[in-house]
């Protein structure tokens, strides 16, 4: 650990000598990476680029620091050769929130940046678009900043106060106005407030409305709009398409309908309650959403909070078996959306509930595990398991992944829809921040289970999944590999597993936390999921930001459709397996 | 086949059971379409899942002639409200009920459609679908389980079951409205709230 801090120690010290002037080290307690001054942001990011190598922005996000008056933008950015991370912020004055926006080094940044308008209000000068996107256009205050407050708004910080004052019972709807989840601004009259009904139609597509970009020629462009109630958006999302004749010309996902302010509900609750709610981000996948924020807050704890031996196998084979499910699911739906339907998707779902009968039996729920603890996890294997999960990897899983291969890999309609639609570059793929299998699918060898390991992997001999067309098929393809590697690394694994305790501590509801920020990442199934927590040193966190990758992956969506034929937009959409919970948590 | 639809009370001889059948107009009429609910097909979060679940292999909801989901609402009578209802999508949902034709049932899936779940005090969250349309049966979970779900569906046959066609809401004179559809101002606006807002408007007027 402290090589490790030495080697970004020496990485930061060089960056500041080259500009003395105006970065210096975050010396804040528990806090890292670099402090630029916002007039020469960009100036700055140029040269992380191009001569440092920085050449992925992965995440992007604020922080409300209230108390000093202060906005602070937070960067991740890393080299897509591998290494850790380094952070770098901006800090501007809460009464006038604006900064440079980083679309035109980054154009990963583009949906990032707007939910920090969306949800922090701060403003990012030269973004292209930057408009609301998880909240509707015309909604009323930004929600993260630490003074908005919501309609059921009972406390700054749970546990709340007692809910039975006196015996009697007190709930939060009963004296709202209609009991309802609604909070208007001051004098607002609904017989005068008049919605612009054109607008509303055009709501979050405004960029799209223009009619004709040729005036020599009289075409007209049609526009399309797919969702939020399509069967092929797997969930409410929603497309608007430009189209000419057949062809997309111009395109905006439209997302938030699945907004369920998991970040705000994050901040007031305490570190522990946030297990659960991680199970329902992408919820495909809760073991390792679990897996990804125990990561950041045992950064946070320290050393003393190191999961045993014993919890960290455990922790691998959950986090691989949910690799495996994801990708069967991944597969299935696929084949849904190119027409096959449900046949293959029925296939997915038996090889799903086998894997559940795992997570049932060690966790007590077949989706909503809540399995991780901070230092290890909640409960042992129960008896007999163990034997199961040895069965499932050595015969089971690897027959089974050969079946789906058979049956669909060399399908001809499947060949044919698939091959060389969609296409991203791996230049492309880098720039739009895309992670997980959309990258890898691309060319770019970059899984952080290799490129910067947490847990135990590095102890494990597996392959980097690649594949060099970035087109869907390959996109599709890369699942198989995937799935086979997670085969390997769960058979090292549960031939090593070791005896012994789970916990490292005893288990506790509260945690001493000490002030300071953290990053923790591990390579989800769809991608870098990342969790950045600000901690001021109480029981809450200050900050909780999710870094979710189907949300990121999504950037990229407009460049792979730009020039495909409509019916491709399906497959394309499909080929980057989004879900939605995580998309807009 | 004609299991619960012939009158216990008539005798039929042995020989034409199972080709003959002795019953009443609303018991043939309500056995028709217990077995024919046909779903939207229409995931909202995370109990879609479960409700995809349930249509696999190991649970079968094709046993009770549900298997069908249909994307359009026009060709629906079964709404599976699976997950959270936010504010930016309640309003689709809401025409996407006027849509479907009668008859129409609401199952509400899970805490967050029946009251809003774990995700009930979010700015962004509607607690409960129940605010805006009639619910028939609600199942309880996070998720429910498949098994919870078959055994809701199953009510929503008990429901059909009781159902006589001489009263049933579809063959009634007064016309439909519908429900009015939200709208997203600064908040959600319900547009039956609207005189209820009003007077509250007044009254504070009448205070300053
Ligand atoms: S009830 Fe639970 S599982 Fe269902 S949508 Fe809500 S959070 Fe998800």
């Amino acid at each position: 650990m402290s090589e490790q801090t030495a080697v970004i120690n020496k990485i930061n010290q060089s960056i500041i000598n080259r500009f003395p002037d105006w970065v210096r080290e975050d010396e804040r307690e528990g806090y890292e990476g670099l402090l630029v001054e916002a007039a020469h942001l960009i100036p700055f990011m140029e040269v992380l680029r191009d001569e440092f190598g920085y050449d992925s922005l992965t995440s992007v996000t604020g922080v409300d620091y209230l108390p000093e008056e202060k906005m602070e933008v937070v960067y991740h950015l890393y080299k897509s050769t591998g290494g850790s991370i380094l952070v770098v912020k901006v800090q501007v004055p809460r009464s006038s929130p604006v900064i440079p926006s980083l679309v035109g080094l980054y154009p990963g940044a583009a949906f990032q940046e707007r939910e920090a308008w969306d949800l922090l209000g701060i403003r990012f000068e030269g973004h292209p678009n930057l408009k609301r996107i998880l909240m509707w256009e015309g909604f009323e205050g930004h929600p993260l900043r630490k003074d908005w407050v919501e309609a059921f708004f009972e406390g700054e910080f749970k546990p709340y106060e007692d809910r039975w004052p006196e015996g009697k019972v007190s709930k939060i709807e009963t004296d709202k106005p209609l009991g309802k989840n609604i909070n208007y601004p001051e004098g607002f009259n609904p017989e005068t407030w008049i919605p612009d009904a054109k607008e509303l139609l055009f709501q979050g597509t405004v960029s799209l409305k223009t009619e004709d970009d040729d005036p020599g020629l009289e075409t007209e462009h049609l526009v399309v709009n797919l969702g939020p109630q399509h069967p092929s958006t797997h969930g409410v999302f929603r497309m608007v398409a430009k189209l000419e004749g057949e062809t997309v010309v111009d395109l905006e996902p439209v997302m938030g309908y699945l907004h369920r302010n998991h970040e705000k509900i994050g901040e007031r609750n305490t570190f522990s309650m946030n297990m659960p709610y991680t199970d329902r981000l992408d919820y495909f996948c809760s073991m390792s959403n679990n897996f990804g924020y125990a990561l950041s807050v045992e950064k946070l704890l320290g050393e003393k909070y190191q999961p045993p031996e014993r919890a960290q196998y455990i922790r691998v084979i959950m986090a691989e078996l949910t690799r495996i499910l994801n990708h069967f699911m991944a597969i299935g739906f696929f084949l849904n959306d190119l027409g096959a339907y449900f046949t293959p998707a029925l296939y997915a779902i038996k090889e799903r509930e086998l894997i559940l009968d795992i997570f049932e039996a060690v966790s007590g729920s077949r989706m909503m595990c809540n399995y991780f603890r901070f230092g290890g996890v909640v409960r042992d294997l129960p008896e007999g398991i163990e034997e199961h999960i040895r069965k499932m990897v050595y015969e089971r899983l690897p027959r089974q992944i050969d079946e789906m291969d058979r049956y669909l890999v060399d399908n001809e309609i499947v060949v044919s829809r698939c091959q060389g639609v969609g296409v991203l570059t791996p230049e492309q793929a880098i720039a739009y921040s895309a992670a997980g299998p959309v990258l890898r699918a691309s060319g770019v060898p970059y899984d952080i289970r290799r490129a910067d390991p947490y847990g135990i992997y590095d102890r494990f001999d597996f392959d980097v999944a690649v594949r060099y067309h970035g087109d869907v098929y390959d996109r599709f393809l890369i699942k198989y590999d995937e799935v086979r590697q997670s085969i390997r690394i769960l058979q090292q694994a549960i031939d090593g597993l070791p005896g012994g305790e789970i916990l490292a501590n005893k288990p506790a509801y509260k945690f001493r936390m000490p002030k300071g920020e953290s990053y923790g990442r591990v390579e989800g199934p769809k991608g870098e999921l990342g969790f950045y927590i600000v901690s001021d040193g109480t029981n809450n966190p200050w900050r909780y930001h999710v870094r979710a990758p189907s949300f990121i992956n999504l950037t990229g969506l407009r460049e792979m459709s730009l020039g495909e034929k409509i019916a491709d937009l399906v497959a394309i959409l499909g080929s980057i397996d989004i879900v939605l919970g995580e998309v807009d948590r | 086949m004609t299991e619960g639809l012939n009158l216990p009370e008539y005798y039929i001889p042995p020989e034409i059971e199972g080709t003959v059948a002795i019953t009443t107009l609303d018991r043939i009429y309500n056995w028709g379409r217990r077995y024919s609910v046909w779903p939207m097909f229409f995931g909202l979060a995370c109990c879609a899942i479960e409700m995809i679940a349930t249509a696999g292999a190991r649970f079968d909801m094709a046993r009770f002639g549900m298997e069908i989901m249909r994307p359009s609402p026009r060709q629906c009578d079964l709404m599976i409200i699976s997950g959270t209802v936010t504010k930016k999508l309640v309003p689709q949902i809401v025409r996407l009920y006027n849509q479907m034709p009668e008859p129409k049932y609401v199952l509400s899936m899970g805490a967050c459609a029946s009251g809003g779940g774990p995700f009930k005090r979010g700015y962004n969250v509607v607690a409960g679908i129940d605010k805006f349309l009639p619910v028939d049966v609600y199942v309880p979970g996070c998720p429910p389980t498949p098994q919870a779900l078959l055994f809701g569906l199953m009510k929503i046959q008990e429901k059909i079951d009781q159902e006589s066609i001489s009263k049933v809401r579809w063959y009634s004179d007064e016309p439909d409205e519908g429900i009015p559809v939200p709208i997203l101002g600064p908040d959600l606006i319900d547009p039956r709230d609207f005189p209820a807002l009003l007077k509250k408007e007044q009254e504070k007027e009448k205070q300053a």
